[in-house]
């Protein structure tokens, strides 16, 4: 699956590894495209659960963005799969419904969103999809695993951005039954493959208390097909490395000791997830994407100045629980001094920036 | 696909049978003549029946294969007690009308990890175990079906499954004095089997009083209940105190879309009272709140301090929020 084209607007050759020396960047247009996730100046781990309709022109446009990142995120994940069989991509066998499932979904909005790049022709069960961004024109019947060259969601979500997790409903909670994870920010799927909604959410300080994860379990047992819903959550990373598995922590764990106030703006990335959470309609499972959006501090500041701001205010303000549980408490003293010379204090607006009266990059 | 997204579906009438005396099945196919959503068997749509100037939203199992989406199949049981919706669809609805419907959801869904499932129904119940059966069969999985019916007349149905999958439907009351025995079923099943129910309520009660009886767990137990997920209800009205407006909730619309239509305007965010955005303030209430969200803590709502205006409704002669 190599690109054979070059088409406009995309980097096809950009890299998210220590080997490809992390050959990765932004263009303005894609940083002002971003779900923002910081609606207040102070943040709060909350729900933030919103029915998954179109807003804007940027990343909430269609049901699954495509950016400028496309070809080479794809890329990625094939480099990814290759190196480490058997860790970023698991099903259960009973989850082959669900996977057909997935791989319509994400080719149905492909082709509705994005038509000038990819194409899904229905006959009946006899199907041909063509994507042009990685050359590829496929007949196969629908719903018959040995028409496609290997499992329904490995193909679909080989040509997908983003990493997806099913979640199947078994007794009242959701169990992880699938997943092609290879932009896992520090968890193994492993390890949590087969663990329930209560199980997988473990590490997430403070959520019992607050009640968060009963009633967002509820919310989803009750979400129907047709009606997704997003949320959008955020982290730290060092360098734009979209593979950060508890496999492969010694590989990029010491990176965060290299950070200072002097660097973080080029070192430190911020890591947007926009997670559009679907009911699949045959297999009654829930797919939860995570569609990880990387910028550098740097970036930010040159292309969304008040979003640097809003950043650097959030994090200043951050409990430092959750500064731990993401992984950045060593590096976030010197994130926020980096980010404190180019906030001016001026008052920001309130609200995500895909509503009008939302935070504008500025 | 038709209108998939976020809307209703435009269903038209295609074929209308009489089954038995009681009970009529709908074939409907899209209005736009392209492909119905997929569903997985066990699902229900809510069909949007006018009826004397106002609208019934009745759920109905589809009964239709979940492999074929070109129509989707429903069957209605007269019943004259109630909100007569079936009244309607008998009496009013021909074949090329129009109606409208909700996207297909399951309530009732096979478990995927049963090494055999015993289902039990009673008349129109059958209706969702149609597609259900559709599903195992096309898998391979191993299934029985025992129903029950009220004399010959009405074991149409059952003839129909008969013939599709033989032995593996047993039914009662079909002319030959047999009575169905949940006892005597679920005694002789083996472990890892799964058992579903759909019928009148104390033939579900029966059931499920059978199977705790003989040892099983709930986790094996599945019972179809329609349960009014959304936020319908009576209709009520609501005093918006910064405005003083008068708002009037229709029994179709929630508090939040009544408040919308009249032009006033309340935070939101999901819509299915679970993320506490549109939490409001409760003035005064004479009368009582009818919680339906997941976000109000038992201690909150003994307050009758507070309201979820995206689900939650009241049944009251004063309600004046804080909005």
């Amino acid at each position: 699956m190599t690109a054979v084209s070059n088409p406009a607007g995309f980097t096809p050759d950009e890299t998210y590894t220590p080997d490809g020396e992390y050959r990765f960047r932004n263009s303005r247009e894609a940083v002002r495209r971003l779900p923002f996730p910081f609606p207040d100046d102070e943040y709060m781990y909350s729900m933030n659960l919103e029915p998954h309709v179109p807003a804007g022109a940027g990343a909430l446009r269609a049901a699954f963005d495509v950016d400028e990142h496309y070809v080479s995120e794809c890329a990625h994940r094939d480099q990814m799969l290759q190196e480490m069989p058997g860790v970023h991509y698991l099903a259960l066998p009973h989850m082959m419904e669900a996977q057909w499932d997935l791989l319509e979904l994400i080719f149905e909005s492909y082709n509705r969103d994005f038509p000038e790049h990819f194409t899904l022709t229905r006959n009946g069960n006899e199907w041909r999809w063509q994507n042009r961004l990685l050359g590829i024109d496929d007949s196969f019947t629908f719903g018959d695993p040995d028409t496609l060259p290997m499992d329904p969601m490995e193909y679909a979500t080989r040509q997908a951005q983003g990493e997806f997790v099913v979640l199947e409903e078994r007794d009242n909670t959701l169990v992880i039954g699938a997943g092609m994870t290879t932009q896992r920010a520090d968890y193994s799927l492993q390890f949590n493959l087969g663990m329930n909604f209560a199980e997988f959410h473990g590490p997430v300080p403070k959520l019992d208390k607050m009640g968060i994860l009963d009633r967002a379990l509820k919310f989803l047992l009750r979400m129907k097909p047709g009606h997704p819903v997003r949320r959008v959550n955020w982290s730290l990373t060092v360098h734009p490395r979209l593979e950060t598995s508890v496999e492969t922590l010694p590989d990029w764990a010491p990176d965060r000791a290299e950070v200072t106030a002097g660097n973080a703006g080029d070192m430190v990335y911020l890591r947007i997830e926009l997670q559009p959470l679907h009911r699949l309609p045959r297999s009654n499972a829930i797919v939860f994407p995570v569609r990880t959006y990387l910028v550098s501090l740097a970036e930010l500041v040159e292309h969304a100045p008040d979003w640097a701001k809003r950043v650097h205010r959030a994090l200043a303000s951050l409990d430092p629980e959750l500064a731990d549980y993401k992984g950045f408490h060593r590096y976030h003293g010197a994130a926020v001094a980096w980010l404190a010379q180019h906030d001016d204090g001026a008052p920001l607006a309130a609200g995500y920036p895909w509503y009008p009266e939302g935070i504008q990059p500025g | 696909m038709s209108e998939a997204h976020h809307g209703a579906l435009h269903l038209r009438v295609k074929r209308i049978e009489a089954v038995t005396p009681e009970i009529n099945r709908y074939t409907f196919s899209a209005a736009d003549g392209s492909w119905l959503p997929p569903f997985s068997g066990g699902s229900h749509i809510r069909v949007l029946i006018p009826f004397e100037g106002e609208t019934r939203r009745n759920a109905y199992s589809l009964m239709s294969s979940p492999y074929d989406t070109s129509e989707y199949q429903i069957a209605v049981r007269r019943v004259e007690e109630g909100k007569r919706g079936s009244i309607a669809m008998h009496r009013d609805i021909r074949e090329g009308d129009v109606l409208t419907a909700t996207i297909p959801a399951n309530l009732f869904p096979v478990s995927k990890h049963a090494r055999h499932h015993v289902f039990i129904a009673g008349g129109v119940g059958v209706t969702p175990i149609y597609a259900q059966l559709d599903e195992l069969s096309l898998k391979g999985s191993s299934f029985e079906l025992h129903l029950a019916v009220r004399g010959p007349e009405h074991a149409a149905l059952g003839h129909e499954l008969r013939e599709r999958y033989g032995d593996r439907v047993v039914l009662y009351g079909d002319g030959d004095g047999t009575r169905l025995n949940s006892h005597e079923i679920l005694g002789g099943l083996p472990l890892g089997t799964h058992a579903y129910v759909c019928g009148p309520s104390r033939m579900v009660d029966d059931v499920i009083g059978a199977a705790h009886a003989h040892g099983w767990t709930d986790s094996h137990i599945h019972f179809e209940r329609f349960e009014d997920l959304g936020s319908t209800g009576d209709p009520f009205s609501v005093t918006l105190a910064r405005s003083g407006a008068v708002v009037e909730v229709s029994p179709e619309q929630s508090l939040l879309e009544a408040v919308e239509e009249a032009g006033h305007k309340l935070p939101y965010l999901c819509r299915g009272g679970a993320c506490g955005e549109c939490e409001t303030e409760v003035l005064e209430l004479e009368g009582t709140l009818d919680h339906r969200d997941d976000w109000l803590s038992e201690s909150d709502r003994c307050t009758n301090k507070l309201i979820m205006p995206c689900v939650s409704r009241a049944t009251c002669t004063k309600l004046v929020l804080n909005a």
